[in-house]
């Protein structure tokens, strides 16, 4: 220890933060929405016990003709209130799992690159760029396809594809952290890199990134419904987009179906939107990844 | 005088397609290493379902007895030369049944792309002009709940209100079958076709439009340059569409090159709900029928014309922008 | 300096204007009772440190504040109280009877349309004229800021010109309907030493040729000792001493004016220095101290001045005001000079 030069990031505190978040309507909207959204998830093994999908009823009861089916039942007599509860689950697994794959590449290649500069810099954010040319949802389909559709594989694919937004985000951040007097300062004093990026660069990108994080949650939540909606889902497990599909089969009579569970994505990816709406009004960021 | 600055980036447009290209032949390269089996069971679907001469041709097309450099360097020479195999699912050439699917997905891109762009902007004119009124906050709600709708989901209560409720317009497909229709008649029989799909596809993008146009008027309107033509007496609505909309078109231009991934993956989506005859539909059935050849070409295809779409927002970017022209 | 054409009536007339901001709950005043008149054909110069209040009372007089501001008062232009109009009626007065250039030139045109286009709408928007009769009566304007080769300048967008040219742009925009009132807001603040001197002589010779009245805001005494008639001094949102440019430069009443005059860079030395070479800084709006603002960095400060703001009585003349209990003690500045904060 020596000298005293003692720098301190500013970071925003936790508690003003809370107070912020909840004084906008639109944040505490989200949270209710997710909330639910998540409760159900969490409630889905004691409400609906066995494997949402079984077939234990009579199929294409409309909502309300049976107490025990409150959303009826569908072609093969499931219960949609078990598969749209259970799904929950998976979605938001599957939307955070996916999301965290898409952090650690999305903040390791923009720290790398707004850090470093240089030839590192030219080649993290070219490799950026053809991720960002090719179509991400095809790509997506196409990763899934070669290997095969599971939980494990759905949610490489979409981390692996979900990044190049939040890399230039953060290169962007590290660019304007790394001049700023906090970083030089730390280099005068001899800091390791290592030391520097953990220490103050990436404590002072984490407003953007949470923001960032929670529209990347939605956009996977999104993707995988969409790949299951295709059939390319987990066919071991219940997922919202596999339902809309399987219900689209019966949409001229049946159209419940179909419609139930659309509205849970809607519900899910709407609170996470409406999370990071809130989030990026409270935490004063100007525009975060879109 | 706008020419140097269209040229250049035409350049720099072509030199990144190239790379582009490579590094879609690498990924794909990848992907079919990383599946698990063999490369050429993989690429032709499930092992049994494909006869031992087609295996044999995609070993040799491929080449997969030699070893990977070879094997990379082969597929990159093939990929650069467009030479993108054969599907014998389908039994035609990939680039040839791509090139037939690419007119549809063109036309259903472009009709729900104009339209999200004109009425999103529209919406995002409005809500910016009544920024924190109640106009404001019901556009905002409304393109928010847009964001949030899946697109597939839009597509099927689409159909399940104007198909099947109201009866209006077709479940899918382009054209009536077997009608004979020309000219006119058969113009209007696509359009008929074409209305809700472009609509569904259209919801998602509207939504963005909408927020991207709110938010850059609002930034355009801090500018000093409004506060000037306040000061020389120009009228509100004047200022807001001459002033601030033109200014404000600049990132939400720069965003529609961003977007036109995207697009290309929702249209996968739109034309399988509404049996539209385009590439995203094209990708669907190789994906049911695991044909991953002609998938892996329609991603490297649609890179590409992601790319020439970029080109073509740079050129319209120099005209919207005379900064740009410089040099 | 301009005598020949002012009229003795002020065309402007500015009475107790109070602005302030609504931040959360709370009303903050930033100007104070502000009051001072500006006849035709005359310069009066607002001068003051950055902060002072000066920009924000530049921006009453168009209706310019932004919207969490409140003004309060009694602006009369041409005899008639504009300050809180609103919409169409003081649309209508912006650009024909006052108008305002900026600091910034380099953000204060559109980048995306032509300069030709701006000063075109500037005349449009106020008058029925056909659009040849517009762009004549622009390519004179252009002309008469000293542009070069206006018919080529105006079909070009604003980034091929220099901060210079922009700014002489900006001027002719304002120019466009022959106001009555221009308010010159720090215009020549971002633009090179050889630069401002041009620009501030062309206001000058506009002047004497509209007979306009011109209330130019700065923070450099130098530029008002060559280009004002009459000066104002603000402190922290309140006027502290008034008088004729001759007279304040001659025999500064003030401390904090006679501290301007002594940190001013001698004629002919290039450097203009800022003047925040007096210690200690403007208390800002929520800390005002309850008597003279100036007293905390004052070094004739005795207990009186910290009681109750001193009232800004006239002395001589009726033009010449000071606000300050002790100015008559601190006679004859230049057998001994105050020393600020020392």
């Amino acid at each position: 220890m020596t000298g005293t030069l003692t720098i301190s990031a500013a970071r925003p505190r936790p508690a003003g933060l809370v107070a912020r978040l909840i004084r906008r309507p639109s944040a505490v909207v989200g949270l209710a929405l997710l909330g639910l959204v998540a409760g159900a998830g969490l409630a889905a093994p004691v409400l609906y016990p066995g494997d949402p999908l079984d077939m234990i009823g009579a199929p294409l009861q409309w909502p309300g003709m049976d107490p025990a089916f409150p959303l009826g039942t569908d072609m093969l007599g499931r219960d949609i209130a078990a598969g749209i509860t259970h799904g929950a689950r998976i979605s938001l697994m599957i939307g955070a799992v996916a999301t965290l794959v898409a952090l650690v590449i999305g903040v390791g290649i923009g720290a790398g690159a707004g850090y470093y500069g240089g030839r590192v810099e030219a080649a993290l954010m070219r490799l950026t760029e053809l991720f960002q040319t090719i179509p991400p949802f095809l790509f997506t389909l196409a990763i899934v396809a070669v290997l095969q559709p599971s939980i494990p594989t759905i949610v490489l694919a979409i981390g692996l594809t979900g990044w190049p937004g939040l890399a230039r985000l953060v290169r962007a951040e590290v660019l304007r952290l790394r001049d700023g007097e906090l970083v030089q300062a730390s280099i005068v004093i001899g800091a390791s890199d290592a030391r520097i990026i953990g220490l103050h660069i990436l404590p002072n990108v984490l407003a953007p990134v949470v923001v960032s994080a929670s529209i990347l949650v939605a956009n996977a939540i999104l993707t995988e419904s969409s790949l299951a909606f295709l059939g390319l889902g987990d066919p071991n497990v219940v997922s919202w987009g596999g339902m809309v599909g399987a219900g689209r089969e019966v949409i001229r009579t049946d159209w419940f179906v179909a419609a139930a569970p659309g509205l849970a994505i809607v519900a899910a990816v709407l609170a996470l939107n409406l999370l990071g709406d809130g989030l990026n009004d409270a935490l004063d960021l100007k525009r975060a990844l879109r | 005088m706008r020419m140097p600055a269209g040229g250049s980036a035409a350049i720099r447009r072509l030199a990144q397609m190239v790379s582009v290209v490579v590094g879609i032949a690498v990924v794909n390269f990848f992907l079919l290493h990383l599946a698990p089996g063999d490369a050429a069971q993989v690429l032709a679907g499930e092992a049994g379902s494909a006869t031992p001469e087609y295996i044999a041709a995609l070993r040799a097309q491929f080449g997969l007895d030699q070893p990977l450099g070879v094997q990379f360097a082969k597929y990159l020479a093939k990929v650069l030369t467009l030479d993108l195999g054969f599907s014998v699912r389908q039994g035609l050439p990939v680039a040839q049944l791509i090139l037939d699917r690419l007119g549809p997905t063109l036309l259903l891109m472009g009709a729900s792309l104009g339209f999200a762009v004109l009425a999103g902007g529209a919406l995002g004119f409005v809500a910016a002009r009544h920024a924190g009124r109640p106009l404001d906050t019901a556009i905002s709600a409304l393109a928010l709940l847009f964001y949030a709708t899946p697109v597939f989901w839009i597509g099927v209560m689409l159909i399940v209100v104007f198909s099947v409720w109201l009866d209006w317009l077709p479940v899918g497909g382009m054209a009536e079958i077997g009608t004979g229709r020309t000219g006119l008649a058969h113009l209007g029989d696509v359009l008929r076709h074409l209305v809700l799909p472009a609509l569904t596809l259209a919801l998602y993008y509207l939504a963005i439009y909408t927020r991207l146009t709110r938010a850059a008027m609002l930034e355009a309107y801090g500018q000093d340059y409004v506060r000037t033509a306040v000061a020389k007496g120009v009228r509100p609505r004047r200022i807001a569409y001459r002033h601030v909309l033109r200014n404000a078109l600049l990132p939400v231009v720069t965003q529609l090159g961003l977007q036109l991934g995207a697009i290309l993956g929702g249209a996968v989506l739109v034309e399988t709900v509404f049996a539209w005859p385009g590439l995203g539909r094209l990708a669907f059935e190789a994906l049911f029928q695991r044909d991953l050849n002609l998938l892996l070409g329609i991603l490297l295809c649609s890179s590409v014309v992601v790319v020439l779409a970029n080109l073509a927002v740079d050129l319209l970017y120099a005209v919207l922008d005379p900064r740009t022209a410089r040099a | 300096m301009s005598a020949e054409t002012r009229t003795g009536a002020p065309v402007l007339e500015v009475d107790d204007l109070r602005i302030s901001f609504r931040e959360r709950a709370a009303e903050r005043a930033a100007v104070h009772g502000l009051g001072f008149s500006v006849e035709a054909g005359e310069t009066l110069a607002i001068v003051g440190e950055s902060g002072c209040g000066k920009s924000l009372t530049a921006f009453a007089l168009l209706g310019l504040l932004p919207g969490n501001a409140r003004a309060s008062g009694r602006v009369r232009l041409e005899g008639r109280d504009i300050l809180g109009l609103e919409g169409e009626a003081m649309r209508r007065l912006r650009g024909t009877r006052i108008a305002m250039i900026f600091q910034e030139p380099m953000t204060a045109l559109n980048p995306v349309l032509t300069i030709g286009a701006q000063i075109v709408e500037a005349i449009r928007e106020h008058e029925a004229v056909s659009a040849a009769d517009a762009r004549t009566r622009t390519l004179s304007l252009l002309a008469r800021v000293r542009i070069p080769d206006p018919e080529r300048r105006f079909g070009e967008y604003p980034h091929r010109l220099s901060g210079g040219m922009r700014q002489r742009v900006v001027i002719a925009m304002a120019l466009a309907c022959a106001p009555a009132v221009l308010v010159a807001d720090e215009p020549t603040t971002a633009l090179d030493v050889t630069v401002q001197a041009e620009i501030l002589d062309l206001i000058d010779d506009l002047r004497r040729e509209t007979g306009m009245a011109v209330v130019l805001i700065t923070h450099d005494l130098g530029l008002v000792a060559e280009h004002a008639d009459r000066v104002l001094v603000m402190y922290a949102g309140r006027a502290v001493e008034a008088g004729s440019a001759a007279a304040l430069f001659a025999a500064p009443r003030h401390p904090y004016t006679r501290a301007l005059v002594a940190a001013r860079p001698r004629p002919g030395s290039a450097l203009r220095q800022r003047l925040v070479e007096i210690p200690g800084q403007v208390p800002p709006p929520g800390a005002m101290p309850p008597g003279c603002a100036f007293a905390p960095r004052c070094p004739a400060a005795e207990a009186p001045c910290r009681e109750t703001p001193p009232p800004l009585p006239s002395v001589g003349t009726a033009a010449e005001r000071v606000a300050c209990l002790r100015w008559k003690d601190l006679r004859a500045p230049d057998q001994s000079p105050v020393r600020l904060g020392a």
